[in-house]
């Protein structure tokens, strides 16, 4: 009789000889699926590489969409570091984003340093604040904040696409639902040929990594999420530690928003996320909650995602491609977890039909 | 007056119309959740049983086929889910989210020689409203129930049946167990993989079947993303009903109303005493998530055991690890 067990310690080295397995087999499968539909696997995979890193532009359109990414899921692993599975990125990156756009909407006329680091704060507390809605309802009422953070992403989606049909509609756009673009002062600059926000996230990546693995709040956060019971018998202030941990998860992701409207967009749109604040729990997850992980887990999907948009630009294959190729990989990696954890063995005579 | 009652009735007719969809995955959703599985891929087999469904219609000119070819689509979804998540105990919440973005991909792959296509003839009009004579004059509901698509009553149908299966008979019984104590269940002889597996992919079968309402009768043609959310109502809507499949009827239409004055009055000016109102469809479209979270709220605090998500919701079970 074979049976199932948990492996005794994980070896990191196996775990990540599994994982790339895991991804080579899903590419495989995959060009299998291409060559079915009629494509050349190894032509598709080798445009979205070139696609997504062949050319300063395409590599800096790469890293562009590996900022928020990286900055999501920073956020997101600070909440899940507690088991408390904020899935409100998306909902929160809005939220900064709107923040954001309250300041650069109001006070135009401040210079650019004063006017940036304004919204950058903003976005961080809007982000905040509304990640606290569902931490307010799991403390209070035992509410899902599963369930509460989901829905909480299309209150906050359907607000911004309220304010662009309506109050915020651009009355310049010849009636195109639209949102103003802000004002010069309120883009972030470029460094390096690269908007700015690639410091904003490397900074964030290292105080984040700091704050997890070398700080007391770190620790009273890994703690808490093991098990509430030790850290209350600990001596931990429970509201403290959700409180300010939440407040710093939902506040990277409205800081990925702010960055987002104003670098990228130049305003906000209810197209500014398009979906990367789920993606990012799937890179949250797949990174395991390490902020260093996190950054290049972050980078491979947007070559991934640039690659797929260079198919549909260059090739007129359509960018769903990438998207089946990301559910194929990520199917495969969630499905060798198991072979991580657990192993195969006989169950020893005596025991057999227990 | 008169006036009033018949556009009301066809207010009706429409918002059942614009629900029908949001009830398969709804039902779809429970059938899943009930066993203990959370599948945020709802939205990803709706998109699987829209293309591939819309694409048999075409191929076979036959309603059946096509309304089967969605539903396994969809089941075909839902059984990568259950492998990675009842098998190899993967993560719920992420699978979910993933198999919502394959399910997009593929009907947007799919969906590229179908779009400008029209249905056959004889699909369009197996589906198209059939109207019960005497019945339809009712007034009020007569349009809303009697002038329908037999799409429509096959989906009420389907409601109550689950109703009665999860209720009042041994096999839902065992179901609700699993989801609610999967150690219990399995403990009392129940196969907890086997039960598992046999609802989460009749599940996706409902929301395949779901997701083809819109382009084989409502739509109906193949538009890229052609359920627009709607997955994610689904989601909300399954709490809304506490995991009751006839209260999901109510709450389905109940949303498609929402959306039919979304629309209606999207651009009208009204005025109530003498001030200026404007209806704005993004607002109203905020109204299913907001009513999702107040009852997530109250059912908590009711404590009306009935009512309650099942216990085992989100939580891979391992007889290894009881």
């Amino acid at each position: 009789m074979i049976r199932i067990v948990t492996r005794p310690e994980p070896s990191a080295f196996r775990e990540n000889v599994l994982r790339l397995f895991a991804v080579v087999a899903a590419l495989a499968a995959a060009a299998v699926f291409m060559a079915m539909m009629g494509y050349n696997p190894f032509d598709i995979y080798a445009k979205m590489i070139a696609g997504s890193l062949k050319s300063a532009y395409r590599f800096k359109e790469t890293v562009n969409k590996t900022i928020p990414l990286v900055v999501l899921s920073l956020g997101i692993a600070v909440a899940f570091r507690m088991k408390f599975w904020n899935i409100g990125a998306e909902g929160q990156f809005y939220l900064g984003a709107y923040g954001a756009s309250l300041v650069a909407f109001t006070m135009p006329s401040l210079p650019a340093i004063i006017l940036l680091p304004l919204m950058l704060v903003v976005s961080f507390l809007f982000g905040g604040l509304w990640a606290l809605v569902p931490a307010v309802l799991k403390s209070r009422f035992s509410a899902s904040e599963t369930l509460v953070t989901l829905m909480l992403n299309y209150v906050a989606l359907k607000w911004i696409s309220y304010l662009q049909y309506g109050p915020w509609k651009d009355p310049a756009a010849k009636g195109f639902p639209k949102i103003a673009p802000f004002g010069k002062s309120a883009i972030l600059p470029d460094f390096l040929g690269i908007h700015i926000g690639w410091v904003i996230t490397l900074a964030l990546v290292a105080i984040i990594y700091v704050l997890v693995k070398k700080t007391k709040l770190g620790y009273e956060i890994d703690v808490l999420g093991e098990s509430e019971a030790t850290a209350r018998y600990a001596g931990m202030s429970v509201t403290r530690i959700t409180i300010v941990a939440i407040l710093i998860s939902g506040g990277l992701c409205g800081i990925a928003g702010m960055m987002q409207a104003s670098a990228i967009e130049h305003s906000l749109s209810e197209q500014l996320s398009g979906g990367l604040g789920f993606t990012a729990v799937i890179t949250t997850w797949l990174a395991r909650l390490s902020p260093p992980v996190i950054v290049l887990v972050s980078f491979l999907f947007s070559v991934l995602l640039q690659g797929g948009s260079f198919l549909q630009s260059s090739l007129q294959i359509p960018s769903s491609v990438a998207d089946i190729l990301q559910g194929i990989i990520i199917f495969f990696v969630l499905g060798s977890e198991f072979f991580v954890r657990y192993r195969f063995t006989r169950s020893a005579p005596g025991e057999a039909g227990k | 007056m008169m006036q009033f009652v018949d556009a009301l009735s066809y207010f009706l007719q429409t918002a059942v119309q614009m629900g029908t969809h949001i009830l398969l995955a709804t039902l779809g959703g429970i059938l899943c959740e009930k066993v203990g599985n959370l599948n945020l891929g709802i939205e990803g087999m709706m998109l699987l049983g829209a293309s591939v469904g819309f694409s048999a219609a075409i191929s076979t000119a036959n309603p059946a086929v096509a309304v089967l070819a969605a539903g396994l689509a969809g089941a075909a979804g839902a059984l990568i889910y259950a492998l990675i998540t009842v098998t190899l105990r993967g993560n719920q919440v992420v699978t979910g989210l993933v198999l919502t973005i394959f399910g997009a991909g593929v009907s947007g792959f799919l969906g590229k020689n179908l779009s400008g296509k029209s249905l056959p003839e004889s699909v369009s009009h197996a589906f198209a409203p059939v109207s019960i004579p005497v019945l339809r004059d009712i007034p009020v509901l007569g349009k809303m129930l009697f002038e329908q698509s037999i799409y429509v009553h096959i989906s009420i149908v389907i409601a109550i049946l689950m109703y009665v299966y999860l209720n009042h008979t041994h096999a839902g019984l065992d179901a609700r167990a699993v989801g609610e104590n999967p150690g219990a269940a399995d403990a009392s002889g129940i196969n907890v993989s086997a039960c598992k597996y046999a609802h989460v992919i009749s599940g996706g079968f409902l929301c395949g079947v779901g997701g083809a309402w819109l382009s084989l009768v409502f739509v109906p043609r193949w538009q890229e993303n052609i359920t627009a959310g709607a997955g994610w109502i689904a989601v909300a809507l399954i709490i809304f009903s506490t995991w009751n499949p006839v209260k999901a009827i109510f709450a389905a239409y109940a949303f498609g109303a929402l959306k039919g004055i979304g629309f209606k009055f999207q651009n009208a000016d009204l005025s109530l005493f003498g001030s200026k109102i404007q209806f704005s469809a993004q607002l109203l479209d905020m109204i299913p998530y907001v009513a999702t979270i107040i009852v997530l709220v109250l059912i908590t605090r009711r404590k009306k055991k009935e009512h309650q998500s099942p216990k085992g919701l989100g939580v891979p079970y391992f007889r290894e690890e009881r």
